[in-house]
């Protein structure tokens, strides 16, 4: 059957980006028990907001006792950029994915998860994105328990190797486009150029690359349009 | 205030951001500036997402950076995602174990 063989092939997509969420929802877990949250909380937030910006800036409010208000603001700066991401996958996924479809998919909308489904090739239909969002919750909500567990054992310099996991993956998503195509090779680099600029300013992470992917898909978009029959 | 509140409004305001663009615009984008900026948009994303974050994500700079060219070389192989972040780890590892023996 033309679901199972998409769901299979989404949810073998997914084992890299969820092995990668260990590492980055294991810090979470950590973190979380540092700041004095119990194991319940953390994993509760872990499985209902499958974001890590988010999540972190969010602790940080939480621990402090912070408004409803801050708080939500602060989710909303952050995890924008999810709003151009679901824009640009509202024009990827099969045009007849149903209303109840869209509402699950959108509950999935990472930054690796969204990157898996624009790298490939054609539409996106429901049974992949349901296959490939499968490991990567699991593993968001199974890394903070085991975070939030050995909070206290864990040796430091390798919680700090981890952290840069979800980099070296972000890199494997973007490097091979970037030797085929040297528009997305340039908007990369001005991406990457305006965002460590941006970084010695007052700008918050989360509204930065807002920002930056804006300027610099804006810019690219203008200097070199993608041919009609690309899509 | 109990932590059950401030979850329910994460989680809020994180679904219906990523839910409203996917729900209601359901028609097919036909302007060809949109596409084409809809098109770069996930490459600007994850480049700026990386740069500069990706310098001090090992702890300190120097295992950080040799764990990014180490993972971009690798990347520039077409290796898949799982061995580059792995190897970035492992690379940031020795690199740190290396600076601290090095120090003694």
């Amino acid at each position: 059957m033309a679901a199972l063989v998409q769901f299979k092939q989404g949810f073998k997509d997914g084992i890299p980006i969820g092995l990668g969420y260990l590492s980055v929802s294991f810090t979470f877990g950590m973190m979380a028990i540092r700041m004095g949250l119990d194991m319940t909380s953390a994993v509760l937030i872990s499985l209902t907001n499958l974001t890590s910006a988010g999540q972190f800036a969010g602790l940080t409010i939480i621990a402090n006792a912070g408004s409803l208000m801050e708080l939500a603001l602060s989710q909303v700066l952050i995890n924008l950029r999810y709003l151009l991401m679901s824009l640009s996958l509202s024009q990827k996924i099969e045009r007849k994915m149903t209303l109840v479809q869209r509402a699950i998919v959108s509950f999935a909308v990472t930054d690796e998860i969204f990157a898996m489904a624009s790298a490939k090739k054609g539409r996106v239909v429901f049974s992949y994105f349901l296959g490939l969002m499968c490991l990567p919750i699991l593993c968001w909500v199974m890394g903070t328990a085991f975070g939030a567990l050995s909070a206290s054992w864990m040796p430091v310099d390798i919680q700090q190797a981890f952290g840069i996991a979800i980099y070296g993956m972000f890199l494997a998503i973007i490097i091979p486009p970037m030797k085929e195509d040297r528009a997305i090779m340039q908007v990369v680099l001005l991406a990457a150029f305006i965002s460590c600029i941006l970084s010695f300013s007052f700008i918050g992470a989360g509204f930065s690359i807002i920002l930056c992917a804006v300027l610099s898909a804006g810019i690219l978009a203008y200097l070199h349009p993608i041919e009609e029959e690309m899509e | 205030m109990n932590t059950i509140f401030y979850t329910i409004v994460m989680a809020g305001v994180t679904y219906l951001i990523r839910a409203i663009p996917l729900l209601f615009v359901r028609k097919e984008i036909k302007n060809r500036y949109v596409k084409s900026f809809l098109h770069y948009l996930p490459y600007a994303v994850l480049g700026a997402m990386t740069f500069p974050a990706i310098f001090t994500s090992g702890g300190d700079f120097i295992p950080s950076l040799v764990g990014t060219c180490f993972a971009s070389m690798l990347a520039l192989k077409g290796k898949d995602l799982l061995t580059v972040a792995l190897a970035a780890c492992v690379a940031v590892y020795l690199a740190q174990l290396l600076l601290t023996l090095l120090s003694l």
